[in-house]
């Protein structure tokens, strides 16, 4: 009888098999199913990501002999200290400069890009959008920056197009600032801003869009029901709503700045990044330590900007 | 004399080829309780999104208290909106939500903090300053959004669906304190529903929308009593229409007529003989289906009344003053 009830039940829905029993088994067991889901990622980011992570640091707590050139695995806070003196205190200031500029002009351009993608683009305009967006990030970024040198050269195509509009007069004014100005676009911080500036705005178009995208458009409504024009539905409605996409960009475009050492290097001024000076320091003068050492620098500002941002309620509309 | 509040001269809306509103004439006057009722998709929606500006027409004039509202747009408008959904600011606390207005019109900390407090007071939600939205019930909500748009003080109060997502005994609590808050206040109010209770217990005046025109402008009585066309018979509660013949037979006059259930009662003798196809149990009446001629009837009666099984053949009788010829026929 109860043979036949079970053979009843299993016509009923209609599974069997190791599959459908693997299923099943998942099923009546969420626990395992969380856990097969988790034991790879979990694996990668432990040990592959948050190991090496955790090498990197005690590597800056050891110093190098400056007789031998030989690392000393004893711990000291000598490297730490190394970082203060003016050399280190300068590319670490002159990164972090640029980063935030780049962070600020990139939610400045991604805001418009990324309200009309969600606000306005439907259907094939949106698929445009996408693409649009997206397909400077599938070819190889050394051939982007290669590109930004031939435009942004003394004898390149902005060069040209300012002398043709009879702009050559703006253009030499910008790069007759000092600082930031220089021979030609190419060789000046200017340059090196404009690249990473272009480099990276997908990055803050992408999660601003997706942000944008998910505040209702009757707040914005309700807004301008009591009252609000529409400066003020951005301040007090949009832009408060939409904070946890763009601190999400902000993150990628500051970050990604903060650690590059390729851009720099090819377009801008001889000065050092901390992305170049972690690339010299590992490598040709096998300073180890001190490379490592301001590898955590980006690292303690990224935890102390994602806190202050936390602390002024960036994160409260999630 | 009574000012018109709101006026539509030829009003039309349409999305692409859809006619959402379709040259809608309509006046509201000052300090009314106006029902706007429909089913979904007949442009009363739109109606009020037009008043309130989210919405341009396509043709047409839009007056509010004698302003041509053609280019105004919704923040320039002395109107202010309970959404359907109360669209609440989630980031911000139920007394920023409701001194909002004030905050956009550069009002103080302190006296926005005290309007709040009032308006919340109002509403019968006092304590609440501090809490945010997501915290609050669907009714609470719903009490925050109606204080949000009362305290700019409208000239017209428009309500989309407000009672739309409240349970039963709530929705009925909220139309009690809605009536009075709007007869207290003598603020014009418009409101949205497809419920045609809530139409006729609440409002001054009901218009029947379908398919983007109006039906029928008139009193609950008379929109309940004398429907224009099968439409209204049919949406405005529940109606029986009387074929053209039928009608001639009992008063003379050939055409549909509407007959309400509850305006026919069972007999012992006169009246016509029905056979009984249906009986349902409602609770507080019984509704059966009767066939008259082969056209079925509707009869609402209550319990009391002889309790009649399908097949068997009974009597019923109704006032012919009841029978209301309807201008239109079925469309």
């Amino acid at each position: 009888m109860s043979s036949s009830l079970q053979s009843l039940n299993r016509s009923a829905t209609g599974a069997t098999g190791p599959l459908a029993a693997l299923s099943d088994a998942l099923w009546r067991r969420p626990g395992l199913f969380v856990f097969l889901l988790l034991v790879l990622p979990v694996l990668w980011l432990g040990i592959v990501y948050l190991g090496s992570l955790f090498a990197l640091l005690i590597q800056s707590f050891f110093s190098i002999d400056e007789f031998s050139g030989m690392i000393r695995h004893e711990f000291t806070w000598k490297t730490y200290r190394e970082l203060l003196n003016p050399i280190n205190l300068d590319i670490i200031g002159r990164t972090v400069l640029m980063a935030t500029a780049v962070t600020i002009a990139s939610a400045i351009v991604a805001f418009p890009i990324a309200y009309y993608a969600a606000r306005y683009a439907q259907g094939r305009w949106k698929a445009f959008f996408y693409l649009a967006i997206m397909l400077p990030l599938w070819s190889s970024y050394l051939v982007k920056v290669y590109a930004w040198k031939l435009i942004l050269a003394k004898e390149g195509i902005l060069n040209w197009l300012f002398t043709s509009l009879h702009l050559n007069g703006l253009l030499e004014m910008l790069l007759a600032i000092p600082v930031i100005g220089g021979n030609s676009l190419s060789v000046s911080y200017i340059g090196t801003f404009l690249v990473f500036l272009y480099v990276w705005l997908p990055f803050m178009v992408l999660p601003m869009q997706a942000a944008i995208e998910r505040v209702p458009q009757n707040y914005l409504e309700a807004s301008a029901d009591l009252g609000g024009n529409p400066w003020q539905t951005f301040r007090h409605v949009l832009l408060p709503l939409a904070l946890p996409g763009i601190i999400a960009g902000s993150i990628f475009t500051f970050s990604l700045t903060l650690g590059d050492y390729i851009i720099p290097q090819i377009i801008g001024s001889s000065r050092l990044f901390i992305g170049q000076a972690v690339y010299s320091h590992q490598g040709t003068a096998g300073n180890i330590p001190l490379a490592a050492a301001l590898t955590v620098v980006p690292v303690v500002i990224m935890a102390v900007y994602l806190w202050v941002a936390k602390r002024k309620g960036a994160f409260d509309a999630l | 004399m009574i000012q018109t509040a709101v006026e539509f001269a030829a009003v039309s809306r349409h999305f692409g080829d859809i006619r959402a509103v379709d040259e809608v004439d309509l006046r509201i006057a000052e300090g009314e309780f106006f029902a706007m009722l429909g089913p979904s998709g007949s442009g009363k929606t739109t109606c009020l999104r037009l008043i309130a500006g989210f919405e341009q027409p396509t043709a047409g004039q839009i007056h509010i208290f004698s302003r041509a509202m053609a280019g105004v747009p919704p923040y320039r408008r002395q109107v202010n909106t309970v959404f359907q959904d109360y669209a609440l600011f989630p980031h911000l606390s139920v007394s920023d939500n409701i001194a909002y207005g004030l905050m956009i019109r550069g009002q103080g900390r302190s006296m926005r903090r005290r309007a709040a407090e009032e308006a919340l007071e109002l509403v019968r939600l006092p304590g609440y300053a501090d809490r945010k939205p997501g915290e609050l019930s669907g009714g609470q909500r719903q009490r925050v959004a109606l204080a949000r748009a009362l305290v700019n003080q409208p000239k017209v109060l428009l309500l989309d669906e407000p009672l739309g997502a409240l349970d039963l005994k709530l929705r009925e609590q909220m139309q009690d304190e809605l009536r009075s808050l709007q007869k207290s206040l003598g603020i014009t109010f418009v409101f949205v529903t497809h419920d045609q209770g809530e139409a006729l217990s609440m409002a001054d005046r009901v218009a029947v929308f379908d398919a983007g025109k109006i039906i029928q402008v008139g009193t609950p009585q008379e929109v309940y009593h004398r429907p224009r066309n099968a439409f209204v018979a049919d949406f405005v509660g529940s109606s029986n229409v009387l074929p053209a013949h039928l009608t001639e037979s009992f008063t003379g006059q050939s055409c549909p007529a509407s007959l309400r259930p509850e305006c026919i009662r069972f007999v012992d003798t006169g009246g016509c003989l029905v056979t009984v196809a249906s009986v349902s149990f409602l609770g507080s009446a019984t509704r059966y289906t009767v066939l008259l001629d082969g056209t079925p009837l509707t009869v609402l009666s209550d319990n009391a009344q002889v309790a009649a099984q399908p097949g068997r053949e009974v009597r019923i009788d109704w006032d012919n003053e009841r029978l209301h010829c309807m201008s239109e026929g079925h469309e």
